[in-house]
C-alpha cells in the first residue's frame, strides 16, 4: 500500500511537472536568463554591437554621480507618492459609487472603466490633444469658468500634475477591485451599525474601511510598484514633443517628466550605454523585490488584524 | 415625515448629479477622440473651439489610411494578435491545471514564482533580451512578440487556476479512480469546464497584443513591419499635428477594443474582482 503511494506521488510529480513546463521554461528563458545576464552586464561595458568589457563598479559609479538619475528618481518619487494616493482616493470614491444600487449603475461602471481599456497610446495622444494650451479642450473648459489654463505639458512646472490628472482616469482596475472588496462587506455590519446610530461618514470610517483596509494596502503598495515602472506614456509624450521617434534626448520640459525607467530606455537604446542602463534597471529591480516584500508580509499582516479570511 | 422625504430626494438628486458629472468627465477623453475625428482640421485649430464639429465631415478617415501604411499595419496587428491569443490560450491552462488539481511538490512553490514574476520590471529584462534576439537575427520580426505568448502569462495563469480551485477534486479524483490520467482528465473533465475563464483570457490576451506598445517599441525598428501602435506615432512626427486625422486614425485603431469590451463586460469586471483580491 505504501509502496503504492509513493508510485502514485511519483506519476503525479511527473503530470504535474510535465504540466507545468511550458511555464517553467518560459521563466528560465524570459526571466532567469534575463535578470542574471542584466546583473553581468551591469558591470560591463557595451553597446548592442561591441562584446561586453568587464568594467567593474565604474557604471554603479556613473549613477551615483549622474544628476539625471537622481532627478528622474526624484520624478519618479513623485508619481509614486502624490500621484498614487490620489488614485486610489478616486478609485475609492468611484467604487463607493457603483457598488450602490441605482438606476443606470451598469452605464456609470462602464464609462467609469472605459478609459482603462483604451490602448495607452490612443488614449495618451488624445490627451496630449486635450493639454493643447490653445485648441484643447480642458484649457477651454477651465476658461468658461475664468480661468486660464496653464502650458500643461510645455511648463515644468505643470507637467507632472498633468500626469497626475491623466492618471485618476486610469483608476478603472483598482475601482473594480475596491468594489469587489466593498461587496464583500457583510451587509449586517452597517445594519447594527446604523442601529447604533451611526451616520454615513461613521459607517464609512468604522464599518468599510476596516473591512477593506487589506485590499488597499495592497493596492496602494501594488500601485506604487507600478509607478516605479511609470514609461510608456512619458515615452509617448516625449516623443510626441520631439518629433521623430528617439529622435531626442528628451526627459520633457527640464527633464521634468524624465522618469527613471525612462531614462534607463534612453541609455540602453538612445545613447547605447547598456552596462549602465543594466545597472540602473538592476537598482530599480532590487527596489521592486523590496515592495513586493513587503507587500506581501504587510498584506498579510493586515489581513490578521482584521480577524483573518 | 414630509421633510424628511423631501430631504432623502434632496440627497438622492445630489448624488445622481454626482454621477452623472462624473460620467461626463470620465468619458470626455473619448468623446473628445470620436468629436475631433468628424471634425475639418481648420475647425478643430479655430477659436473658440467648439464641442462639436461645426461641419460633420468624413474626409479625415480616408486621409489617414492614405498618410500611412495603416492597412498593412493593421494586417501585422492582426497577426501578432491572433497568435498571442492562440499562444496563451494553448498554455494557459495547461499550467493552471498543474498548479491547482495535480497535486504534486513544487505546485506552491511555481505557484508563488508565477506571482513573483508579475513584479520583475520589463526595464530589467529588455537589455538582454533585446541582444540575444538580435544575436539570432530576430529583431525586426514578429518573434519577440509572439514568442512569450506560448509559454504563459502570469495574470492569466493566477485568474484561470483560481477558477481551477472552484471546481471540487472529487470529480477529477473520482476520473482517475476509473483509470483516467491527467491527461484524459485535462481534455475531458477540465477543459469543458473552463470555457467561460478561457474567454476571459481571450479577450484580456487581444487586449493586450492589440495595445502592446513596448515590444513593438523595443523589438520592430523598420517601418514596414510597424503594428499599428507604433505607426500612430508617425502622424505626430510632422512639424504641425494634423490632430484631426491622427485622431481618426486612432479611433479605427480603438474600435475594436471598445466593441470586445462592450460585448464581454461581464468576464472582464469579473477577471479583474477575483484576481484583484485574493492575490
Amino acid at each position: 500500500m505504501k509502496v503504492k503511494k509513493t508510485k502514485q506521488e511519483r506519476k503525479d510529480f511527473l503530470y504535474g511537472l510535465l504540466f507545468a513546463s511550458p511555464w517553467i521554461l518560459g521563466f528560465l528563458a524570459f526571466s532567469v536568463y534575463p535578470l542574471l545576464s542584466s546583473l553581468y552586464y551591469s558591470f560591463t561595458e557595451f553597446n548592442a554591437v561591441t562584446a561586453p568589457k568587464w568594467v567593474g563598479l565604474e557604471n554603479f559609479i556613473d549613477v551615483f554621480r549622474d544628476p539625471l538619475v537622481w532627478k528622474s528618481l526624484r520624478n519618479t518619487l513623485f508619481m509614486a507618492f502624490v500621484s498614487t494616493p490620489i488614485n486610489l482616493m478616486v478609485a475609492l470614491l468611484l467604487a463607493c459609487i457603483v457598488v450602490r444600487n441605482f438606476k443606470g449603475r451598469g452605464f456609470v461602471r462602464t464609462a467609469f472603466f472605459l478609459p482603462s481599456v483604451i490602448p495607452m497610446v490612443a488614449a495618451t495622444m488624445v490627451w496630449i490633444w486635450m493639454f493643447d494650451p490653445t485648441y484643447g479642450y480642458i484649457n477651454n473648459v477651465l476658461a468658461l469658468f475664468g480661468i486660464s489654463g496653464p502650458s500643461w505639458l510645455l511648463d515644468a512646472r505643470f507637467t507632472k500634475w498633468a500626469l497626475v490628472l491623466m492618471g485618476t482616469w486610469n483608476t478603472g482596475t483598482t475601482m473594480l477591485v475596491c468594489m469587489a472588496a466593498l461587496q464583500s462587506v457583510p451587509q449586517s455590519y452597517y445594519e447594527s451599525a446604523e442601529i447604533d446610530g451611526a451616520g454615513v461618514v461613521k459607517r464609512f470610517f468604522y464599518v468599510t474601511l476596516p473591512c477593506v483596509a487589506h485590499v488597499i494596502v495592497y493596492q496602494a503598495i501594488l500601485s506604487i510598484i507600478n509607478a516605479f515602472q511609470y514609461f510608456q506614456q512619458v515615452y509617448i509624450i516625449v516623443t510626441a514633443n520631439a518629433g521623430v521617434k528617439g529622435g531626442s534626448a528628451a526627459g520633457g520640459p527640464e527633464n521634468s517628466i524624465l522618469m527613471y525607467p525612462l531614462y534607463i530606455f534612453h541609455n540602453a537604446f538612445t545613447y547605447l550605454k547598456m552596462g549602465k542602463a543594466s545597472a540602473m534597471a538592476w537598482l530599480l529591480f532590487l527596489v521592486v523585490a523590496v515592495l513586493t516584500v513587503v507587500m506581501t508580509k504587510v498584506t498579510k499582516k493586515v489581513t490578521e488584524d482584521a480577524g483573518g479570511e | 415625515m414630509n421633510i424628511l422625504l423631501a430631504k432623502k430626494k434632496g440627497k438622492d438628486l445630489l448624488f445622481y448629479l454626482l454621477v452623472v458629472v462624473l460620467a461626463i468627465i470620465f468619458i470626455s477623453p473619448f468623446m473628445v477622440m470620436v468629436l475631433t475625428a468628424f471634425k475639418t482640421n481648420s475647425d478643430a485649430f479655430t477659436i473658440p473651439v467648439k464641442l462639436l464639429p461645426r461641419e460633420w465631415v468624413l474626409d479625415n478617415f480616408p486621409a489617414a489610411f492614405a498618410a500611412i501604411p495603416y492597412f498593412k499595419y493593421m494586417g501585422n496587428t492582426i497577426f501578432i494578435t491572433a497568435m498571442s491569443v492562440v499562444g496563451q490560450l494553448l498554455v494557459t491552462p495547461l499550467v493552471a491545471y498543474s498548479l491547482s488539481k495535480i497535486h504534486w511538490k513544487g505546485a506552491d512553490i511555481i505557484s508563488g514564482l508565477v506571482m513573483a514574476t508579475m513584479m520583475i520590471p520589463i526595464t530589467v529584462t529588455m537589455v538582454p533580451l533585446y541582444k540575444i534576439y538580435s544575436k539570432l537575427g530576430l529583431t525586426n520580426t514578429y518573434v519577440p512578440l509572439i514568442l512569450p505568448t506560448f509559454f504563459g502569462k502570469a495574470f492569466y495563469i493566477v485568474i484561470v487556476r483560481q477558477f481551477f480551485s472552484g471546481v471540487p477534486d472529487s470529480l477529477i479524483e473520482a476520473a482517475r479512480i476509473d483509470g483516467a490520467n491527467h491527461f484524459i482528465c485535462y481534455g475531458k473533465i477540465a477543459m469543458p469546464l473552463c470555457k467561460p475563464v478561457l474567454t476571459t483570457i481571450g479577450i484580456y490576451a487581444f487586449l493586450d497584443a492589440w495595445s502592446d506598445y513596448l515590444y513593438p517599441l523595443i523589438f520592430i525598428t523598420r517601418p514596414e513591419k510597424y503594428t499599428l501602435s507604433l505607426g500612430l506615432q508617425q502622424y505626430m512626427s510632422e512639424y504641425s499635428v494634423d490632430w484631426a486625422r491622427l485622431m481618426a486614425a486612432a479611433l479605427v485603431f480603438v474600435l475594436p477594443v471598445v466593441i470586445c469590451f462592450a460585448i464581454f463586460q461581464k468576464n472582464f469586471v469579473e477577471g479583474i474582482a477575483t484576481s484583484g483580491l485574493k492575490a
